[in-house]
């Protein structure tokens, strides 16, 4: 049988991209493509996401070859979920940067840019073979270095050699840790690999296999290996950070899930303990990091980190319930991480100025954006109607149950302290005397509201019908608890 | 003062015939051989790279109005179309079929789908390291 509907959540942006790429001067064409694009990819993720609650994990053998000889594409719940989220919050973000940016940003190669780390970021949750996923995650890296640099202001490049240098040492480590992994097993498909290490026993040389991953995925997620990322994500226009904030962390945290849920989850009590400890000094590490910093940037990047240290946290847990909250999180912090960031850059782009103390009193000049702001607050911090509660509260309920007390005082505490560091920006831009007067106050431009709000909506409507979601959720977190179903689905003959 | 770079161009010249040409054969005895698109493509590169070298960009360019740019991007294009053509013929992504054939003079040859994906390749190649090579060298002015 022939799904080949899969690969075009991740086609579709490719072709789109090079298209775009010979009508670069013409902004309209650059416009419409890349939104009608998104949106198709949105459809069509959402039709596999329900086509597989009914019809189990769905897969695709590139060329007929079966696997494990060929590459392959899988879609479960939990990459499906993530590849919809992805869709919504680009699509978001570009709106953004149709109204906001502009005719500069729109006409060079921005558009391209971003659907091609579309692509690599899809291809990465979708993928069923692990060169492949090394694949997708450099066509996603080198889109990002292209956004990153783009616009080429002194302070880009100079975070942007760090990235760099960052990204390809990592990538090293990557294919280091891939051919270690190779001439242990010989095999690259995932769930070729798990069935061979689970049939050898998971002996200490691939244990430590396991643990090179771990490094080479927590530089990419930002776990605990955090120090690159403050700096790179906080440079680049806002609706760059935006998509990096969103989009890239998640797709290390993603790795990180489906490799010690899948290849390698027969040590928990060391490769778990040891992400466990990595979560906790992460959100320790991001916490301080937000509260200390004053640009609110570097605020906004930081709490990127902590909500990384939290997810993780899921997993280090490992039971049913913190899987599923980690997975509700994942959700919603790619949403509201768009909406912090699409927020922080109106502000900036209003007052000139991104230090918290030069600001004061904008609710009386931009009181939509103050309250957008707001929320976006209340959605980090884990307050109730809104999207970031639920992942919160299954988290929390999983440490209980496991009596990990310490990571769960840790993922309150944290909570804390995200919701501290907005409130002093908060507090010092919305708050306060107006220094601003209505006459030489910058026009905020209408539109710019629209995606913040378009996203509010959605965090509140994740935070209320978190229900709809739990069929999608629940059969996410069942996969990844139990590797069979997934290594069964690539090997069944049927399909 | 300039530099005599008469042997060097003069050499470059008969080089770059041979270059291109192994290039292409490269190309083509992928197929069952080592070599294939990529490679190929490679080697078809460093002819070009050889030209920019020894004469000048300007020169060169004139000579080839191509932009390179849009070269890897049509590259990229080819090899997605021909890989998702089996699609609209209910087989999977990226599947490829062959044929025999008799053609006139190179007799019974065998002709593969896989050529065309193969061909977006070595052009993508191609356009990539040129336009490294050259984005570099402006970089120096």
């Amino acid at each position: 049988m022939m799904n080949n509907i899969l690969v075009f959540p991740m086609l579709l942006p490719i072709l789109a991209g090079i298209i775009l790429i010979f009508f670069r001067t013409h902004r309209r064409i650059q416009i419409v493509v890349s939104l009608g694009t998104m949106i198709a990819v949105a459809v069509i993720s959402i039709y596999i996401l329900n086509t597989i609650q009914t019809d189990g994990i769905l897969r695709l053998d590139f060329g007929g070859w079966a696997p494990p000889f060929g590459i392959l594409f899988v879609a479960d719940s939990f990459s499906m979920i993530l590849v919809v989220t992805t869709s919504i919050v680009t699509f978001i973000c570009l709106l953004y940067a149709v109204i906001a940016a502009g005719k500069q940003m729109n006409t060079l190669y921005f558009h391209p840019a971003v659907l091609f780390l579309n692509a690599g970021v899809i291809g990465s949750f979708m993928t069923g073979d692990m060169f492949n996923l090394f694949v997708c995650f450099e066509v996603m890296l080198l889109s990002s270095y292209v956004l990153l640099t783009l616009g080429g202001s002194k302070r880009q490049l100079r975070e942007a050699i760090k990235y760099v240098t960052i990204n390809i040492v990592s990538s090293w480590f990557f294919l280091v840790a891939l051919a270690y992994l190779y001439g242990s097993v010989g095999t690259l498909n995932m769930a070729h690999i798990a069935m061979r290490v689970a049939e050898n026993g998971q002996g200490p040389l691939l244990t430590t296999v396991s643990i090179v991953f771990l490094i080479v995925f927590s530089l990419k997620a930002g776990l605990l290996l955090y120090f690159w990322l403050p700096g790179s994500y906080s440079t680049p226009p806002a609706v760059t950070s935006a998509l990096f904030g969103a989009l890239l962390t998640k797709v290390g945290i993603y790795a990180l899930f489906r490799v010690f849920s899948l290849i390698f989850p027969h040590h928990p009590e060391l490769t778990l303990s040891l992400i466990g400890v990595m979560a906790a000094i992460t959100l320790i590490g991001g916490s301080f990091g937000a509260v200390a910093s004053n640009d609110i940037r570097k605020i906004a990047a930081y709490n990127v980190v902590i909500a990384v240290g939290f997810i993780l946290v899921g997993l280090a847990i490992s039971t049913p319930l913190a899987i599923e909250g980690s997975i509700y999180y994942l959700i919603h912090d790619m949403v509201v991480k768009a909406l912090l960031f699409l927020v922080i850059g109106a502000i900036i782009s209003l007052t000139g100025t991104t230090k918290i103390e030069e600001m004061s009193g904008l609710m009386k000049n931009y009181p939509l954006l103050g309250w957008s702001f707001f929320i976006a607050m209340l959605s980090l911090a884990g307050v109730p109607p809104f999207s970031g509660f639920i992942g919160k509260v299954l988290v929390s309920e999983g440490a209980i149950q496991n009596g990990n007390l310490v990571l769960l005082a840790l993922a309150l505490l944290s909570s804390l302290f995200v919701l501290y560091s907005l409130l002093r920006i908060f507090r010092n831009c919305f708050w306060g005397e107006t220094i601003i007067s209505k006459d030489e106050q910058l026009p905020l431009h209408k539109g710019i509201l629209v995606p913040c709000l378009i996203l509010v909506l959605l965090t509140a409507g994740i935070g209320l019908g978190g229900e709809g979601l739990a069929v999608y959720v629940t059969d996410a977190a069942n996969t990844l608890l139990n590797p069979e179903i997934y290594i069964d689905a690539v090997f069944s003959q049927q399909q | 003062m300039k530099i005599n770079d008469v042997i060097l161009k003069t050499v470059a010249k008969a080089v770059v015939l041979v270059i291109l040409t192994f290039g292409l054969y490269l190309f083509f005895s992928g197929h069952h051989t080592p070599g294939g698109g990529f490679i190929g493509g490679l080697v078809l590169a460093s002819g070009f790279v050889l030209l920019f070298l020894s004469y000048d960009v300007e020169t060169v360019s004139e000579g080839i109005p191509i932009s390179f740019k849009k070269m890897s991007a049509l590259g990229v294009l080819i090899s997605m179309t021909s890989a998702l053509v089996p699609v609209f013929f209910g087989q999977p992504f990226l599947s490829q079929s062959f044929g025999y054939f008799d053609l006139p003079i190179f007799g019974k040859t065998e002709l593969a789908t896989v050529t065309i994906f193969e061909a977006g390749i070595a052009l993508t190649v191609v356009g990539v390291v040129v336009n490294i090579i050259l984005s570099i060298s402006e970089g120096t002015k």
